[in-house]
């Protein structure tokens, strides 16, 4: 228990903070996706044709390709694009993508993809006539979207988007290729000067379990209390 | 895009796929028995067995696999009693170490398809069955493995893509497989979209591939046909 001590001789103070990192990356992650679902679900539910194809598109890639390769092409790919349009507004010089925004955008877009689904299906299982009888009431697109028809779909959605969330969380851990130091990526350093993989690894693990153990038992509870009565 | 030179790495992607569906299939393979094996635990009347299986699939569905291949390839090296084994000349190699990590993995997956997939069998067949004068394993075998397996054909399917996904994160351990390939080439390259556009197009395909064969089992089996 001496390797986890609090401080300068263990690392327990280490691992809490790379815990942190991993809770902060998922939750920029998954609303970065959130952002992007809410784009890529109205294209997919639009009655335009090319919108439909490019939300189809998007969740088929982002779905159908390996995590690791997506965070690869961010992780090379991103600094080159950020020159590039720099370079267009006339800045030459050499910029480097931080290491943070690499792994929340490059995570975020995979579940960006899952959200968009959850959100599409929700949004298709409210019934028809709650539509109706919204535009009867003379309410604008605008306003009964935010005020009728988004709230339903949240409580539709919440159990798909507990889902999203553990897939985002474990994620995470992917990104440690690119050297953030969350969880995973602080294990390897902890392993590697320690001699003692095992441990290290197999606390990680915990940690992870704990995570969702404990998002387990807050979407719980959040259901728990969209779905009471009004 | 640079055409050229995506056509001049696409043979070297193309065989690294090899190893991917490799890797792919045999985890799979291993893991229908692993996933049948739990679900049946998991539906046992006894205590431990009921316990040894929730937990089992609780722990490897709540942590990431890139912890999993780590414990088994890093982690389990560490110990003295395992490099002394018979075990020792499986759990060296990175191959079967990825295959072990990847098989547990999507067991844990596939039991609780198959679980779910056991529950939900109308208790009338079996009963029918019983009357007959079938015994449990013919029951079991006959009866209940073809409707669990034609039940949990949709979702299997989607664990099937899951694991070909998962298994890039056999690069993490030295394979050269797709994505390993694909990150050698472009940390030597530095072109990351083009390898990126021809390495994820032949993950779609195969995708795709996985995603109509399902279908065609799918419409074999279903009941009204």
């Amino acid at each position: 228990m001496g390797l986890l001590a609090y401080g300068d001789t263990g690392w327990g103070d280490e691992l809490f903070f790379a815990t942190l990192m991993t809770i902060a990356v998922a939750a920029a992650a998954i609303f970065i996706g959130f952002f992007l679902a809410a784009i890529f679900a109205s294209f997919k539910l639009s009655k335009i044709k090319i919108l439909n194809l490019i939300g189809s598109f998007y969740t088929t890639v982002f779905r159908g390709v390996p995590e690791l390769l997506v965070i690869y092409l961010f992780f090379f790919g991103g600094s080159g694009a950020v020159m590039y349009v720099a370079r267009i507004f006339g800045y030459d010089g050499y910029i480097e993508v931080n290491a943070f925004l690499t792994g929340a955008f490059s995570i975020g877009i995979i579940s960006g993809a899952y959200s968009t689904e959850v959100f599409r299906g929700a949004i298709q299982s409210i019934n028809k006539g709650q539509f109706e009888a919204s535009k009867v009431l003379g309410f604008k697109k605008k306003i009964y979207y935010y005020k009728i028809i988004i709230p339903q779909m949240l409580r539709l959605a919440l159990p798909n988007i507990s889902n999203v969330w553990q897939i985002t969380l474990k994620d995470t851990s992917l990104i440690s290729v690119t050297g953030l130091v969350e969880i995973m990526r602080q294990s390897y350093i902890a392993a590697g000067s320690t001699r003692d993989p095992l441990f290290f690894y197999s606390f990680a693990a915990v940690l992870y379990l704990f995570l969702t153990f404990l998002s387990m038992r807050i979407f719980n509870k959040l259901e728990k209390y969209y779905s009471r009565g009004y | 895009m640079d055409l050229v030179f995506a056509l001049e790495n696409f043979p070297r992607l193309l065989k690294a796929t090899i190893l991917t569906i490799e890797l792919t299939f045999l985890s799979l393979f291993f893991g229908i028995f692993v996933g049948v094996f739990f679900a049946i635990l998991r539906a046992s009347k006894i205590k431990i067995l009921f316990f040894i299986s929730y937990y089992y699939s609780y722990i490897f569905r709540g942590t990431p696999l890139l912890v999993q291949i780590f414990i088994i390839y890093f982690g389990l090296a560490q110990l003295e009693w395992i490099r002394e084994s018979f075990l020792w000349i499986v759990l060296k190699e990175p191959y079967s170490c990825a295959i072990i990590a990847f098989t547990l993995n999507t067991g844990a997956y596939s039991s609780e398809i198959f679980r779910s997939a056991f529950e939900t069998i109308n208790k009338g067949i079996v009963e029918a069955a019983e009357s007959l004068g079938l015994n449990k394993i013919n029951t079991f075998l006959r009866i209940k493995l073809p409707i669990a397996i034609r039940q949990s054909l949709p979702a299997y399917g989607n664990e099937m893509i899951l694991m070909l996904k998962g298994t890039s994160l056999a690069s993490t351990v030295t394979l050269l497989d797709l994505t390993g390939v694909a990150k050698h080439i472009i940390s030597t390259t530095f072109r990351p979209v083009e390898v990126f556009i021809v390495a994820g197009s032949i993950y779609l395909i195969i995708t795709f591939i996985i995603h109509n064969i399902i279908k065609f089992l799918e419409k074999k089996y279903s009941f009204n046909s």
